[in-house]
């Protein structure tokens, strides 16, 4: 996994709340068996016409906010379907971090498998924000002392799980991780097999 | 004397493997379902770091999302979707994990399939790619969606790391009136604490209600628990969950049977124990409900209107409501029983069971699929298929004009051929009326399956209790 320590970028505004998986990435996507590629077809029914042709009013067609970094949304952000292929598009399209003043559980932890840090914030803060987005200044992030910054005068704090926090700085496969811990899961199948057999008993 | 714990803290309590100083917990994990969209990725991230399957006995795959809901015996013509099940049969043999394929009758969408075979079991902790994994929350088991990274993290190691969610209980008490059902009471829960109330929670369901519903109609109710926010819906085992996993083939059989249900019996929540949050509805004050926007929240009695944004004070409120009104092609106050419908489906994994096929077949029977209306009825899983026909149902669906289909997962997310056109309205029983969600420009209002059932013979959003 890509590590993410600082990000300095133009911030596309996505001013809508409960903006979900299926609008992030649809279902006809879904069926590659590979992670990469999806950039394309990102927020796809917003972005596109039916013939394929841009929409150029949609933020990510407008010529500033197609190198943007970062994206700023409206609350529930990434609600519904638990599909990874959401943070995978966002990832593959070049957004590495989503402020938001909400996000939905899965998607929440399914950027963090994917170095995307999504930034949950204040709906005051978020809204400064995306004015900032939306006038097309640049924002900076700041992992490691959990700052968001736009210019001299906006400055945000945010909270992050400390766990979290480290496997993204360090970009540390989770898998990894765990596998160290092999001696305690056997101990654990051997403790659960004793008293719960029928967890284990073969069809 | 213990603190007393409710049910979520003792199956996290007892497969807690490790706990770090920041409170993270590695997580055992007892059964995996996988399927073929959400699981190619997490193979191929095992081979590439050379890892095994932890546990593939603890580990059942079943081809759902993709398949067609037509004769099979052609095989599938869409290229991505066969070369997606194809790769999901490899992927199986290769690691030693049980697959129901495509023409196994017991072959069916991976939350039916679960507890219909006596896999999901209380007190369990089970995951699978799939944010309706909630579902098997009606046993007792800790069951939510996971990403394909956990996926394979889940392969590899048969664990999670995951912090201790917050818990909500919801308390539905009373008697419900006549024509209300299990998605009835679920929809006005969402449309109560919102798509995000659950955010951050696990939500037991208590009261009277919850109590008084079958197995089939407890799934539905956990498995719209994610439309609320909440990764994990949970309803306290009891002699209506033991009855309904006694005998069935992945179940504890004879001595280990009884010695499973001693345990079961004590998974309950104590007496005392304490919430991060309550809410309660009465029985009394919920109607048959449909949706009328674009988030599973705008939930409403079918004797209501089409709301009007104008009356909202949160901007981005209104011009989320100004939105969905628009791609569903409604106009404020317009009577919710004024509108026409194209298309119905009854099925998923929220509605796609035995009893849901009973309902649909006591309002079809004697009636017609009103003139213009297409209506299919695609079954959960192939024993659910075979049951309903067993009992006579297919004959009463067909005669009354519905199209009798084969299991999967089918127009709820249309990733097979089965969707909805731009433009076209849809009665159906399945869990998501997002933007698109059942085919591009498709408008979906979700409803009960004998809802459904309602609009399909009268051509529009109607109340069933004017039809039963």
């Amino acid at each position: 996994m890509q590590k993410f320590t600082t990000l300095k970028s133009i911030a596309a505004p996505l001013d809508m709340i409960n903006v979900d998986t299926d609008m992030i990435i649809p279902k006809q996507f879904l069926k590659t068996i590979q992670r990469t590629g999806l950039g394309k077809f990102l927020l796809n029914d917003l972005r596109y016409n039916d013939d394929g042709s841009e929409k150029p009013d949609f933020v990510l067609n407008k010529p500033e906010y197609r190198s943007a970094n970062i994206l700023v949304a409206g609350d529930n952000f990434g609600c519904g379907s638990s599909r990874e292929h959401a943070p995978w598009a966002l990832l593959d399209f070049g957004i590495r971090c989503v402020i938001a003043p909400s996000f939905a559980d899965i998607f929440y932890n399914n950027c963090f498998k994917n170095g995307i840090l999504p930034i949950a914030l204040p709906k005051d803060q978020v809204d400064a924000l995306m004015d900032k987005a939306k006038e097309g200044r640049e924002i900076a992030v700041d992992l490691s002392d959990q700052t968001v910054r736009a210019g001299n005068d906006v400055v945000f704090s945010f909270e992050i799980d400390p766990f979290r926090q480290h496997c993204l700085l360090n970009g540390l496969d989770d898998i990894g991780i765990t596998m160290a811990q092999a001696a305690e899961i056997d101990g654990f199948e051997a403790q659960q097999s004793s008293l719960q057999p029928w967890l284990y008993a073969k069809k | 004397m213990p603190q007393p714990r409710t049910l979520f803290q003792k199956i996290w309590d007892s497969h807690v493997v490790h706990k770090n100083d920041d409170g993270t917990c590695v997580l055992y994990i007892d059964r995996h379902l996988v399927h073929e969209v959400t699981s190619p990725q997490a193979f191929e991230g095992l081979r590439m770091a050379s890892r095994k399957v932890r546990r593939p006995d603890a580990t059942l795959a079943v081809a759902d999302h993709n398949v067609p809901t037509s004769d099979r015996s052609k095989g599938i013509s869409d290229p991505e979707s066969r070369l997606q099940i194809e790769t999901l049969t490899k992927n199986c043999n290769e690691f030693g994990i049980t697959l129901f394929d495509m023409n196994d009758k017991r072959q069916g969408i991976v939350h039916v399939v679960g507890p219909e075979q006596g896999l999901t079991q209380p007190g369990m902790t089970i995951v699978c790619g799939d944010s309706h994994t909630s579902t098997h929350g009606a046993f007792g088991a800790l069951a939510f969606g996971i990403g394909t990274s956990e996926v394979e993290h889940v392969l590899a190691t048969q664990t999670l790391l995951q912090k201790p969610a917050k818990n909500m209980r919801i308390t539905v008490d009373g008697t419900l009136g006549a024509g209300v059902t299990a998605k009835d009471v679920v929809l006005a829960i969402i449309g109560t604490i919102g798509t995000a109330g659950g955010t951050g929670y696990v939500v037991e369901f208590a009261g009277s209600v919850i109590r008084d519903l079958s197995m089939e109609g407890r799934m539905t109710v956990c498995n719209m628990t994610i439309e609320g926010g909440a990764r994990a819906g949970l309803i306290a085992p009891d002699e209506t969950t033991f009855e309904y996993i006694k005998g069935r083939p992945y179940a504890p059989q004879g001595d280990d049977f009884e010695k499973a249900v001693s345990y079961w019996k004590n998974l309950a929540s104590d007496d005392g124990a304490t919430y991060d949050k309550e809410v309660t509805l009465k029985a009394a004050d919920i109607a048959p409900q449909v949706t009328w926007g674009t988030s599973p929240e705008d939930a409403l009695p079918i004797t209501a209107s089409v709301p009007d944004p104008a009356n909202t004070n949160d901007p981005a409120r209104k011009a989320a409501m100004e939105r969905a009104l628009s791609y569903m092609g409604l106009a404020a106050g317009q009577k919710l029983t004024d509108v026409k419908i194209d298309k119905v489906f009854i099925g998923s994994c929220t509605n796609g069971r035995i009893e849901d096929m009973r309902a649909v077949a006591t309002i079809a029977k004697g009636r017609k699929v009103a003139e213009g209306v297409y209506a299919m009825i695609v079954p959960g899983s192939g024993l659910v298929k075979a049951q309903a026909e067993q009992e006579g149902l297919d004959k009463i669906f067909i005669e009354a004009g519905f199209d009798w289909r084969e299991p999967g997962c089918s127009m709820c997310l249309a990733m097979n051929a089965d969707r909805l056109e731009p433009g076209e309205r849809c009665a159906a029983t399945s869990n998501r009326n997002f933007e698109g969600r059942q085919g591009k420009g498709g408008r979906t209002h979700l409803m009960s399956p004998a809802m459904a059932a309602a609009a399909a013979v009268t051509g529009r959003l109607a109340d069933v209790r004017e039809l039963s």
